[in-house]
């Protein structure tokens, strides 16, 4: 009767595990961190500059990650950037979701006119190199969070279209979709009822994606010292600062950058995670 | 008068001189089951997807009626033209692997037409579905609604799909070869299942497909198309003793035999096609002038 592949009890996936552990420890801490921050991320001691992590010779108690060369606390800094990093990868990668996957599946099922719109349109746009495009962007709408949140939604929904449009294509393909059409639905309606489930694996998958991506397109706008205003503390802008004191205090750059690495790699195992986990279709 | 009728019905690829559909007449009477035979490509599929206002976008209408129950559907508007077909056509597809949506599960995928189009009650809508799927010969319906459709085999998901069409027991069916992509064992239980479905609800059936023997049983006249061009049109009986076009000879001379199985297969001459083609030629060039 029911086969075998219905009996399969699906385990939770090891990396759907871990990367949502990461993730859901990181956002406590990004929320709670005027609370558990121990110092404070902006407050400068100059005698107490580039104090090295808790486990090496010469560290200072209560400064578990070391100090930067200004003297600020490293760990503070990281829990204080979390803040914007999530904020950005949050925001800018579902607003670019949206954007990108309603173009897709518009393009992709409806066909003819507005799938020649579109598809030009993602042409055009990514012949533009992106990170001059965003750099250039952030300049002329000036530094602040919502030009980065911008900037990155400008530049990324041709992915999800891209993607997007070619599975809406083939799933518009399916006899499922002509039997739904024959059973009195209207184009949209089928769009949303028929073709969206089948394409929404892969939407969670891009959503994902997108957020490790935002995170990266922060840090390198924090790098080239166009995020926000430089005061709060940014990953990227951490990483820029402790490129200049390298061979002096490693961890200064070390710290963020292993933070933003692990943070964007749980972003992308997430979503593998959620699509195997949840997919009804076994692929 | 007919509940299906066809008035010389063109269609083409659009912005190209491509004939995909050559005038093509034919009719459907009430109860009545309709054999559209031809070789692969000769514009069968494109006929039943006409009706139902599913053919591909590159294709467009030039030209004919497609009356349905006294409506021509061409003539009337979109979303008018869907809701009559909701109503009264159905369709059983060739595929059963991609024709139930797999992220869905399958009483929605059944009930949903009846809700949508004749608003009945969702409790009523089930009780229907779970009694046809019993209909259909389907061990535990209740079981089978709940399930996606990867979770069950292509000759049960036939079997939905059948069950499906008759649910809001249309007027008429179309089934685009249902039994092409089973194996020979279900084909057969499949066939049986349609005829006696279609014997009971008494639903006409336009029944597309390349198998002649499949016609011979199920069918009680059809049509022979070539090319978009439909070259003969007659009873069961009067086609296999007394085929009137030589393609349609040469077809059933083609058709393996039970009798002689290890016998050779004879293909339709190089003759038969040349004549056919100039055949349909002429008439291009006369419905032309």
């Amino acid at each position: 009767m029911l086969d075998g592949r219905s009996a399969i009890k699906r385990k939770l996936p090891t990396r759907l595990v871990l990367s949502a552990t990461w993730l859901t420890l990181l956002t406590l801490a990004a929320v709670f961190a005027p609370l558990i921050a121990p110092k404070d991320p902006l407050a400068q001691d100059l005698f107490l500059g580039q104090l090295p992590p808790f486990w090496v010779q010469g560290h200072e108690p209560g400064y578990l990650l070391g100090t930067d060369s200004l003297g600020r606390d490293v760990l503070s800094r990281i829990l204080y950037g979390a803040r914007l990093a999530l904020t950005v990868a949050l925001t800018a990668g579902t607003i670019t979701c949206i954007i990108g996957a309603t173009m897709g599946l518009l393009a992709g099922f409806l066909r003819g006119w507005v799938d020649i719109l579109i598809s030009r349109a993602i042409d055009i746009w990514m012949a533009f190199p992106p990170v001059l495009f965003s750099i250039l962007l952030i300049a002329v709408l000036g530094p602040s969070l919502t030009s980065i949140i911008i900037a990155i939604v400008v530049i990324d929904w041709t992915r999800f279209a891209r993607v997007i449009r070619a599975e809406a294509m083939t799933q518009g393909a399916m006899d499922y979709v002509a039997s739904a059409q024959v059973a009195g639905r209207t184009r949209l309606s089928t769009m949303i009822t028929e073709i969206l489930p089948n394409v929404l694996p892969t939407i969670v998958v891009l959503l994902t994606l997108e957020m490790g991506i935002s995170i990266i397109v922060e840090a390198i706008l924090s790098f080239v010292n166009l995020s926000i205003s430089t005061d709060d503390p940014t990953w990227g802008g951490m990483i820029a600062e402790g490129r200049a004191s390298i061979h002096q205090a490693w961890w200064v750059l070390v710290f963020p950058l292993i933070t933003l690495f692990l943070t964007v790699l749980s972003f992308s195992q997430l979503g593998e995670g959620l699509k195997d986990r949840f997919d009804p279709v076994l692929r | 008068m007919s509940f299906l009728s066809i008035r010389n019905l063109s269609a083409r690829l659009k912005g190209r001189p491509d004939q995909i559909l050559r005038r093509v007449s034919l009719e459907v009477a009430a109860g009545e089951v309709r054999g559209l035979v031809g070789e692969s490509g000769a514009g069968k599929s494109m006929i039943g997807k006409a009706i139902l206002g599913t053919l591909p976008q590159s294709v467009e209408i030039t030209g004919g009626q497609i009356i349905l129950d006294g409506t021509d559907l061409l003539s009337l508007p979109t979303a008018q033209r869907r809701t009559l077909i909701g109503a009264k056509c159905a369709l059983i597809p060739q595929d059963p692997l991609t024709a139930l949506n797999p992220s869905r599960r399958i009483g929605p995928q059944i009930t949903n037409r009846l809700v949508d189009i004749l608003h009945w009650t969702r409790a009523d809508a089930e009780k229907r579905a779970r009694d046809l799927l019993a209909e259909v010969q389907i061990p535990d319906p209740e079981r089978v609604m709940r399930s996606y459709p990867h979770e069950l085999s292509g000759g049960m998901r036939q079997r939905i799909l059948i069950a499906s069409a008759f649910a809001a027991e249309p007027k008429l069916i179309i089934a685009d070869e249902p039994t092409t992509a089973l194996d020979v064992t279900v084909q057969k239980q499949i066939l049986k299942l349609i005829a006696a479905m279609q014997a009971r609800h008494g639903t006409a059936l336009l029944f597309v497909t390349h198998d002649l023997g499949v016609v011979s049983k199920v069918c009680q006249s059809l049509s022979v198309l070539y090319a978009g061009y439909v070259l003969e049109d007659s009873t069961i009986p009067d086609f296999f003793h007394t085929p009137k076009h030589p393609y349609s000879r040469a077809l059933l001379a083609a058709t393996p035999k039970y009798t002689d199985p290890d016998g050779s297969l004879t293909p339709v001459s190089d003759a038969v096609i040349a004549a056919t083609r100039a055949e349909v030629e002429a008439a291009d060039r006369s419905a032309h002038v």
